[in-house]
């Protein structure tokens, strides 16, 4: 019983330690424990955007900020790396305040990889306040509603938003979300009333919320964390950030599920002692 | 005049907007779109008043030398350096070569992402202390999270190729089933609620909270 | 391994440090970090809220383009009521605060109702009549009886207005099984997501700031 009531007892930073020193491992040396293999919901999103006509313009909702930057940036880098391959435009805007950077280091990496010219091939309208009521009012006017884009130029002389008025210019919605407003309100808003085909890469801990979503037919495909993130970079054979951060999420996975039934383990030597 | 006037102010807002989602003819349109465009601003103010808020809160208590005041001028001349540089640079704030680039990287963009990622150790931590099977409901949402755990990583995969299997049938039907549930339950609850609050009915309202479109 | 050389990739690798130093215990270095990052962030949101909104939508269309009055009058209106909020900083004059927020009181309510009408009710409803017979297919049968039973058991559980006995408890019973098996995806998913971010943050110290390893 000893052994146990010193494990009720340990000092939580061993478990710290230890969590520490299983991410950074698999990182600094590079172990490979398996590969990654793209679920159906990933072949969704991928599908999605083969489907589009080349020379299309698509809009690129980029609402995420630096809190969520390991989960949502791979999959927004992997996604513009897709469009532009593909040579469609792309409309980028965020709505969260912190998320114009992270659209525009998105849309330079890739545009630069791809030849493409920002205001020719892609645009970031920047932020706008007023979350899902923004969403409501690009249905009504996208040039009224982000009257310039980022740099404070005037929409109207840029040439990617050309003839671009609102939803039906689109033939398909990408979001990558953190939350609140993103997923959910661009289903709720745009996809429903505009009818408008969407996918979506989102964190893990919303994911589970836009499955009835996906199985209804309002999202047609959806990554699901670092670890969709990794899928979809394999479907588009480009593996970076997130394919490399699996090793070390598996192995951190691993160790929590040891730690519940470890704890249980420790926890019931207590229920039985108090018992007696 | 100071209680209806809000109350009108709601009732006419909320009307507009439902109506102009039903009938899109021009006439209504134009006030739907005109209402929506005004209160796009009134949101990006209210941003705003939250920063004065926390600018007028902080410098009393620096003023006051109230407990921890010294990490308060941190604070402060955080706030105002951000806003200098970013008011400073125009409308090239943004460009990649903008202080206010550099600032948003170096402070901003690391900071946020490092206080986001100690959860990763606090939810360990919390498994190992917290997590107790004692109940058959415990036990299946402890076996549900093992099976998501391990089935949606690579080694899930390695393992053996059923547990990736059964994680994509528990979360694609269960879990959908119960999610679902509680989209429509909430929904209706959202509507109730969103009702109330247009026709004035709600407690909260009038009152000096709210807003935001939180 | 090549340190970096940035003035700037020091600064961030050493806040990163900072904030983790709270892990072996509360300390100034990290109530310094703390304070700093809800000031920078105070001050990013006001000029991102006024460039990107503020002044387009509203300053630029006002003041950049000659007077019209049917246009202007228009335009008064949400500069008005934006001024309106900042009375609640005169004890007399908050009274002004609460008509822009019972503008929003009355937007916000009425794009939710149709919004979640139509996308979380009638189109979940919509999602759920499914087959209970795929010919050919019994694994699809199975799922789809399961998927309609868990949601109709889930259904029954968040009905409060009968009491859970006899036969309604039965089925509310089954409707907390379903809840839990949620709850266990959501939790797994909820560990996927914190493991991820740490995973960034070594990422960046790695790579960046050490530069032993390339991402």
């Amino acid at each position: 019983m000893s052994g146990l009531t010193a494990l009720r007892k340990l000092d939580r930073r061993w478990i710290f330690l230890a969590v520490g020193l299983l991410v950074v491992v698999p990182l600094a040396v590079g172990i490979h424990i398996a590969p990654v293999q793209p679920s159906a919901r990933a072949r969704g999103f991928y599908d999605a955007i083969e489907k589009v006509p080349a020379g299309s313009t698509v809009l690129l909702a980029g609402d995420y900020d630096p809190s969520t930057v390991a989960e949502n940036y791979p999959m927004h880098l992997a996604a513009a790396r897709h469009l532009m391959r593909r040579n469609i435009k792309i409309v980028g805007l965020a709505l969260y305040p912190g998320g114009p950077p992270l659209t525009d280091q998105v849309l330079r990496i890739a545009g630069g990889e791809y030849g493409k010219k920002e205001g020719v091939d892609y645009v970031n309208l920047g932020y706008k306040a007023g979350n899902e009521l923004v969403m409501s009012q690009m249905g009504s006017s996208i040039p009224r509603t982000f009257p310039v884009d980022r740099r404070g130029i005037p929409v109207s002389q840029i040439p990617v938003m050309r003839g671009v008025q609102n939803y039906a210019n689109f033939p398909l919605l990408v979001n990558i979300s953190a939350g609140y407003p993103g997923t959910k309100e661009w289903v709720q808003q745009v996809v429903s009333r505009y009818h408008l085909p969407m996918v979506a890469g989102v964190t893990a801990v919303s994911a589970p919320e836009y499955y009835p979503y996906l199985q209804a037919g309002q999202l047609k495909g959806l990554l699901g964390g670092m670890a969709g993130g990794a899928e979809y970079e394999v479907l588009i054979q480009k593996p970076a950030l997130a394919t490399r951060g699996m090793d070390a999420q598996s192995l951190a996975h691993l160790f929590i599920a040891f730690m519940i039934l470890l704890g249980n383990l420790a926890f019931l030597g207590e229920d039985k002692e108090r018992r007696r | 005049m100071k209680r209806q006037v809000p109350f009108l102010i709601t009732l006419l807002a909320g009307i507009f907007c439902l109506i102009g989602f039903f009938v899109p003819h021009p006439a209504i349109r134009t006030f739907y779109d005109e209402i929506q465009q005004w209160v796009i601003v009134i949101v990006g103010a209210t941003y705003v008043l939250g920063v004065a808020n926390l600018l007028r809160i902080n410098l009393k208590q620096v003023s006051g030398r109230e407990r921890d005041w010294p990490y308060k001028i941190v604070l402060l001349l955080g706030m105002v350096a951000m806003m200098i540089v970013g008011f400073t640079e125009g409308s090239h704030y943004l460009d990649p070569t903008s202080g206010f680039s550099w600032m948003y990287n170096t402070f901003y963009s690391a900071m946020s992402a490092t206080m986001f990622s100690l959860l990763a150790f606090f939810i360990a931590s919390a498994a190992f202390r917290a997590f107790r099977i004692r109940t058959l409901e415990a036990l299946l949402l402890a076996i549900a999270a093992f099976i998501l755990m391990i089935g949606r990583v690579p080694i899930g995969n390695a393992i053996h190729p059923f547990i990736p299997a059964a994680a994509d049938w528990l979360m694609e039907v269960p879990q959908n089933a119960a999610k679902r549930g509680i989209l429509i339950g909430a929904a209706i609850g959202v509507m109730a609620t969103g009702i109330r609050l247009i026709l004035g009915m709600e407690r909260a309202y009038g009152s000096s909270s709210g807003g935001g479109g939180a | 391994m090549h340190l970096s050389t940035l003035p700037g990739v020091w600064i961030s690798a050493l806040l990163t440090l900072g904030i983790f130093s709270f892990l072996y215990k509360d300390n100034p270095v990290y109530k310094f970090c703390e304070h700093l990052f809800v000031g920078i962030s105070a001050g990013y949101w006001v000029v991102l809220t006024y460039y990107g909104t503020i002044k387009p939508n509203l300053v630029d269309p006002l003041f950049g383009v000659p007077f019209t009055f049917d246009r202007h009058l228009l335009l008064v209106m949400p500069l008005l009521l934006s001024l309106f909020l900042f009375s609640r900083f005169f004890p007399r004059g908050d009274w002004l605060s609460r008509w822009p927020i019972a503008m929003v009181l009355g937007v916000y309510p009425a794009l939710r109702i149709t919004g979640f009408a139509q996308s979380d009710l009638v189109q979940q409803i919509n999602g759920s009549i499914l087959p209970f017979w795929v010919a050919g297919n019994a694994y699809a049968s199975f799922n789809n009886i399961l998927l309609v039973l868990g949601l109709l058991a889930t259904l029954v559980f968040f009905f409060f207005s009968t009491e859970h006995k006899g036969a309604i408890g039965g089925i509310a019973k089954v409707g907390i099984y379903f809840l839990m098996v949620s709850f266990g995806a959501s939790y797994g998913y909820t560990v996927m997501a914190r493991v991820s971010l740490l995973i960034g943050r070594v990422m960046f110290l790695l790579d960046s700031w050490l530069g032993v390893v390339r991402f």
